[in-house]
């Protein structure tokens, strides 16, 4: 257990740094700097700019004074365009919300999506499976510029039930954790309903009903803790996408949140923005990936935990 | 694929295109498919050329004349007067085909990958899978959108050199075609960047297969006649494969639309006077306000857009449901 957290570290470490350093050239390779506006400044303010912030010289020079710069002193930079905010600064305050969100969309989507799936796998072909798998692909299909309006439209100016943006009380977060949950909750029941399927129709399922076990319990005590399975295996994924925060929702709802971060650190060339900001996306990704690993190995004990 | 002899006593394994013409939902999505990709690519001939422009008729509603009244607007019209039915039939050559170009270019990526890290087995196979696996920790869609902010003007450039060069050595073929190129510059640098991030999944699935089927009978058979590895790959392999990458396709092909529609909706997609069911949606969005909506510029793209993913979807369920009943998702 113990060399498999090390190995498994040191890799995503490998996995970390090849990203940023694909990040950086890919930002620093294109025309346009960071420093390029509208007004444009005189060639020598700008190149002192860029001296001062070591962007200039070769590609290869610049990441390797960035890469020094951020691992051996831990410094990720300050963003080019805010300039008096470091990258940390900008990244956790726009951070909480996203978290915030995240957090909600990810509990409505796995306990609402395993619920679906369980309902449905329970009743198969009754028009509650078929209507919710209906749905659930209706769901996977659309995206959320269409049903975040939709949802606004519906129950924010239509109904009235809830406030149609904004951020800050529990009703204010009811509309965007639905919008961002949506599709991945649809997968997620899909994922459990097959997947409980499929281990109903195993032989010793027949077996634990033949020693006489209730449905209920051949269920929980056998059924179950396989079935769940392949949903942890999404659930690590997901949880680093719907928590690194999502431009779409954010802007429908107008919340300030990451997901703007990403998107606007990419328009404004912001280079050590964006390098910060995909690198907390890829340890999300990594610790969530991570713990799910560890999960599968807590329930499943066939299995062997690989670096 | 060639046709399986028909034999009564087969009916303990239903052939997978007997199953899925027996999906009604899956044969349906096929239909609506058909006809929408017909009539994206045949009814902008038959349209009036005068429909085609833009026009001072801004923001018409739905089943209206132009002022004139030479011209009728089955769907209205948006900001620049152009109108919506007609931008709709384009925006679905662009999606779809944007969709299918890049989806079969991940496919093709995927295949070749997967099968090679299959058939090649052992320590091979072990790295290669590793390589995906870390592949997986990458924020795709960011990288999408860093690539293509990173390589569009420099594309363009290229491809201007490229048409300069060929004019300098009298090259004429080449020259034109960089220059019927070059406005899509844009819709190309968005295929190939999507190709190149959504081949993960169907390394993965191929790899699987290749694993099984490297193991049978024939297989083995043609290894020992002495067979070289690319012959039985292409040979032996490639079609026992063939359904469960039509089936990939379909599920592959919604996936990459919907990425597309992203990039368009903020703006690092298509371009006008380009159009996509994205880019549509983008331009009507803003135009909704509280006082005068203008809704069918957000209804209509949305409801098509919704419908063809909803039918790819279906079908490409379905399809798996008939070629791969194994699979759980």
């Amino acid at each position: 257990m113990f060399a498999f957290i090390l190995r498994r570290l040191a890799s995503s470490l490998v996995v970390l740094l090849c990203v940023v350093s694909v990040t950086f050239l890919l930002a620093r390779i294109q025309k346009g700097g960071p420093f390029d506006r509208e007004k444009e400044p005189p060639p020598h303010v700008k190149e002192m700019l860029l001296r001062k912030y070591h962007l200039d010289g070769s590609v290869w020079q610049q990441l390797g004074a960035y890469l020094n710069r951020l691992i051996l002193h831990g410094d990720p930079g300050v963003s080019t365009r805010y300039r008096d905010l470091s990258v940390i600064e900008v990244i956790s305050q726009k951070m909480p919300n996203s978290l915030a969100l995240g957090t909600c969309a990810f509990l409505i989507a796995s306990i609402g999506g395993v619920a679906l799936g369980f309902a449905s796998a329970m009743r198969k072909d009754s028009l509650l499976d078929v209507s919710s798998m209906l749905l659930a692909i209706a769901a996977i299909s659309v995206p959320s510029f269409i049903t975040g309006p939709l949802l606004i439209a519906v129950f924010g100016l239509w109904l009235g039930w809830f406030p149609v943006g904004g951020w800050g009380t529990t009703k204010q977060m009811v509309l965007p954790a639905l919008c961002l949950a949506a599709p991945y909750l649809a997968y997620v029941a899909r994922l459990t309903r097959n997947s409980l399927l499929d281990v109903l129709t195993q032989g010793y399922m027949r077996t634990a009903k033949a020693k006489g076990l209730s449905d209920a319990t051949a269920l929980a005590k056998h059924a179950l803790k396989v079935a769940i399975l392949p949903v942890i295996t999404y659930l690590g994924p997901m949880a680093a996408y719907v928590m690194t925060g999502s431009f779409i929702v954010e802007s429908v709802f107008n919340i300030t949140g990451a997901g703007s971060v990403f998107v606007n650190a990419i328009q404004n060339k912001d280079c050590f923005l964006l390098c910060g900001a995909v690198s907390v996306y890829c340890v999300m990704l990594v610790t969530f990936n991570f713990i799910v690993d560890v999960l599968y190995g807590l329930l499943d004990k066939r299995i062997q935990l690989h670096a | 694929m060639p046709e399986a002899p028909k034999t009564r006593w087969s009916g303990s394994q239903p052939n997978g295109w007997e199953v899925l013409q027996r999906n009604r939902v899956a044969m349906a999505a096929l239909w609506f498919l058909g006809l929408l990709v017909l009539a994206s690519i045949l009814v902008p001939f038959f349209l009036n050329d005068a429909i085609k422009q833009s026009t001072m008729d801004q923001f018409m509603p739905p089943n209206s004349r132009s002022v004139d009244g030479s011209r009728y607007h089955l769907l209205g019209t948006d900001v620049n007067g152009q109108d919506l039915f007609y931008r709709l039939l384009i925006g679905a050559q662009v999606s779809l085909g944007v969709g299918f170009v890049a989806a079969c270019f991940s496919l093709f990526i995927g295949t070749v990958y997967g099968m090679i890290s299959g058939y090649a087995g052992g320590r091979v196979d072990a790295l290669m899978m590793r390589f995906i696996d870390m592949l997986y920790a990458v924020p795709r869609i960011l990288f999408v959108m860093i690539f293509i902010s990173a390589f569009d003007s420099q594309f363009k450039t290229a491809l201007d050199g490229v048409r300069l060069w060929a004019q300098h050595t009298q090259w004429h073929s080449v020259e034109h075609a960089a220059r019927a190129l070059i406005p899509y510059s844009r819709i190309l640098i968005l295929i190939i960047s999507l190709g190149l991030v959504e081949w993960l999944t169907m390394a993965r699935i191929v790899r699987g297969q290749v694993l099984v089927l490297r193991e049978l009978a024939f297989v083995t058979a043609s290894r020992a006649m002495g067979q070289r590895w690319w012959v039985i790959l292409r040979r032996h392999l490639w079609p026992n494969l063939s359904t469960i990458i039509l089936t990939y396709l379909t599920l592959t092909i919604p996936a990459v639309i919907l990425d597309e529609s992203f990039l368009s909706y903020l703006g690092l997609g298509i371009e006008d006077p380009a159009a996509s069911w994205g880019s549509l949606l983008k331009d009507g969005a803003p135009v909704i306000n509280p006082l005068e909506s203008k809704w069918w510029l957000l209804a209509f793209p949305a409801v098509l857009m919704s419908a063809s993913l909803l039918a790819l979807n279906f079908l490409g369920d379905g399809l798996r449901d008939a070629f791969d009943p194994k699979s759980s998702d």
